[in-house]
């Protein structure tokens, strides 16, 4: 039912943004352009939360974890002077703040929402007090065009002519899809979130399963953070998550815990935001600043209020797993 | 949802074996947040270090600047005013086994509101500053309301939910302060000046929302222990199916626990506005709402105890320009403290060390958590 619902509405967008490039290609590709930017790193963040709920985790410091790794990505391309190195160090650092939450999640059975909320105020707090100002990234990140596909009109320049990020991200997904549901470690990381009494009878180890599950999707939200600071913006800036690993949140609820319908909701998500600058930017709507800003906030809220009670969670989201 | 496990809600102040865990819980109450406090000190000490100070020394700047002059103890009770408030706000809905993250946005819409009730009108001074402070307080809880009505009656996290109500709060006072609600003729983004009716003097040295925060504290220390409407809030947070069960209406409740954590943040933004600032500026009230979680979680969600915690925290918040004036530290190295005091206080590091195998399960405020 949810799916249909899901595909209706896809094909309903879809038929409108071809009428829209009909009308004015370059408009239409810009706003598409920017809609999957905006999306690129709450699609990585949305999987970091479905990887950590799927196996029974709470993880609300999301945020915190990607501006840690937006930190140490920024400072380490620009003291290093090499891209590809800044990126591994923030997703080294989106492994250790994992890691973090593992701890006291799993080992120390810590309430799950103020383990979570702990890294959050700890990453603004260390974040703001190291940041300095004065650094510039070495290069700009490079895109890639892919030859032959990206000359396909809309879909070309929209999806084929990105930056190197925004095909991970959508790789991730589609990858994670898999994963979760054609692999064994997929049956055993939903097994450890739904049932881990039964997983652990089964010989699953609960606990070391949860542990590493939450520590690798750290280095998502660390390749999310480090998209923010290194790809996004070239700068580092105090709180520059913005928010946006709550969103992800929202957005992981919104597809169901499904990597693709995640992946889809990112996507609208990001087109909503997308048009909506794009009105304010044409003048078509006189809204004031503040309201377009507030958008992302009010449809996270909104897009909760539908759909929750639809959705189920994995069953054994938020509770320690004590051994019987 | 359903809650089988009492340990999990176990909050941290229920004592299941009165006498000898009422020693025990009454020695962890004290000596965990102690401890914490200590060695977060510790560490921001090595930051310190690091950047080429004698922690030593700028330890005493904080404190001799903060605590050394009258005009230092004043600046202290100014801090801590509203810090008390967002703390008891967080408190009251951990109490409920709600997460208020969103202590911030409704201190501001309160701050707003009450500066809007404050330059609006010409009243007697013993009208106008109540009614200030309690449109204030209903910003503050309308504000909260919406979060608190979407997790009752519609299941959403307020975790999420408060967190965005934060965001679009900032957006929607900075549209009042440049637009409906500007003073006319001026460059800057503020609203205009409070009428001096509605401005909170200060008796001697102790200002009066000061005061009106430690009643408010007092208020709610025998407000959650001793009234029913309290022990409903309690019981709700600590076991949401027995409360059911018990024919307490847990959605109403909730609900009602969440308005008033609204109200306690709006006033703290109210007394803020009506005691210190005078207007609203967006650029005021900046972080208050988050060192209420930190204080409260300090605290063990005990109001009487959110006085003690507030104060340590404002004595920091107001030495931290002092402390960058004098040594060239970051202010932010006050925020790396709050936030390693509450990485101790909140996870049993802490609590195992000192207490072993007796360290009480920590708080839990999981339970809402993907519906209830």
């Amino acid at each position: 039912m949810r799916a249909r619902y899901a595909i209706t509405l896809a094909i309903g967008i879809l038929s409108c943004i071809v009428v829209a490039y009909a009308m004015d290609e370059t408009r239409t590709v810009s706003v598409l352009s920017f809609s999957l930017r905006y999306a690129v790193p709450l699609i990585l963040a949305a999987m970091v939360g479905i990887i950590c709920e799927r196996s029974g985790i709470i993880n609300i410091g999301i945020e915190g974890q990607m501006l840690m790794s937006a930190f140490a990505g920024f400072f380490g391309a620009a003291i290093t002077g090499n891209l590809i190195l800044g990126t591994m160090l923030g997703v080294g650092t989106g492994m250790i703040m994992g890691a973090f939450l593992a701890t006291g999640a799993v080992a120390w059975k810590m309430d799950q929402i103020i383990a979570g909320t702990i890294i959050n105020i700890l990453a603004t707090g260390l974040t703001s007090f190291f940041y300095s100002q004065g650094y510039v990234l070495p290069a700009i990140t490079p895109t890639l065009r892919i030859p032959g596909l990206a000359d396909i009109p809309l879909i070309g320049p929209v999806l084929f002519d990105n930056g190197l990020f925004t095909y991970a991200a959508i790789l991730t997904a589609l990858v994670l899809w898999v994963l979760l549901f054609k692999t064994i470690w997929g049956l055993r990381t939903r097994a450890v979130g739904e049932m881990p009494g039964s997983a652990d009878t089964s010989g699953v180890n609960v606990q070391r399963m949860r542990f590493i599950n939450v520590t690798l999707a750290g280095g998502l939200a660390g390749l999310a953070g480090a998209y923010l600071s290194i790809e996004a913006a070239s700068n580092f800036d105090r709180g520059m998550t913005a928010g946006r690993g709550f969103t992800a949140l929202a957005i992981m609820i919104f597809g169901a815990w499904n990597p693709i319908g995640a992946l889809g909701a990112a996507l609208f998500f990001g087109l909503a935001n997308g048009l909506a600058s794009q009105l304010q930017a044409d003048e078509v709507i006189d809204i004031p600043q503040q309201f377009i800003s507030m958008l992302p906030y009010v449809l996270t809220i909104v897009l909760l209020a539908i759909v929750s009670g639809r959705v189920k969670p994995p069953a054994a989201v938020g509770k320690p797993y004590e051994k019987e | 949802m359903s809650v089988t496990d009492p340990a999990q809600t176990d909050l941290g102040f229920s004592d299941p074996d009165p006498a000898r865990a009422g020693r025990w819980s009454r020695a962890q109450a004290i000596a965990v947040p102690v401890v914490s406090v200590l060695l977060a000190f510790a560490i921001g000490g090595v930051l310190i270090w690091l950047q080429g100070v004698n922690p030593l020394y700028a330890y005493w700047v904080l404190f001799q600047n903060a605590l050394g002059s009258s005009e230092g103890l004043l600046r202290v009770m100014e801090k801590s005013t509203p810090l008390i408030l967002t703390g008891l706000a967080v408190t009251v809905g951990l109490r409920t086994g709600l997460f208020n993250i969103g202590a911030q946005g409704q201190l501001l819409v309160g701050a707003i509101g009450a500066a809007w009730a404050g330059y609006n009108f010409q009243l007697p001074a013993l009208i106008h500053i109540p009614f200030a402070i309690v449109f204030g307080m209903l910003c503050g809880a309308a504000w909260a309301s919406i979060a608190g009505a979407l997790r009752a009656y519609r299941s959403v996290s307020e975790v999420i939910t408060t967190i965005m109500l934060n965001a679009v709060a900032i957006a929607l006072v900075d549209y009042l302060a440049s637009r409906p609600l500007k003073e006319e003729g001026q460059p800057i983004t503020r609203t205009p000046l409070i009428a001096e009716t509605a401005a909170l003097p200060d008796i001697g040295i102790v200002p009066v929302g000061f005061l009106i925060a430690l009643m408010v504290a007092i208020f709610f220390g025998w407000f959650l222990t001793r009234t029913t409407q309290g022990f409903r809030f309690n019981t709700v947070g600590m076991n949401p199916s027995a409360a059911n069960y018990a024919g307490i209406g847990v959605r109403k409740t909730i609900f009602l626990a969440m308005a008033v954590s609204g109200a306690l943040a709006g006033m703290g933004g109210a007394v803020e506005t009506l005691g210190i600032t005078g207007r609203f500026e967006p650029t005021f009230n900046a972080g208050l709402g988050f060192d209420g979680i930190t204080i409260a979680l300090l605290a063990r969600a005990n109001p009487i105890a959110t006085i003690p915690a507030a104060l340590l925290v404002g004595t920091l918040r107001s030495g931290a320009a002092t402390l960058q004036f004098e040594t060239g530290i970051e202010p932010e190295v006050v925020d790396v403290i709050l936030a390693l005091t509450l990485l101790f206080v909140a996870a049993p590091i802490v609590s195992r060390l000192l207490f072993r195998k007796r360290a009480q399960k920590q708080t839990s405020v999981s339970s809402g958590w993907g519906g209830a």
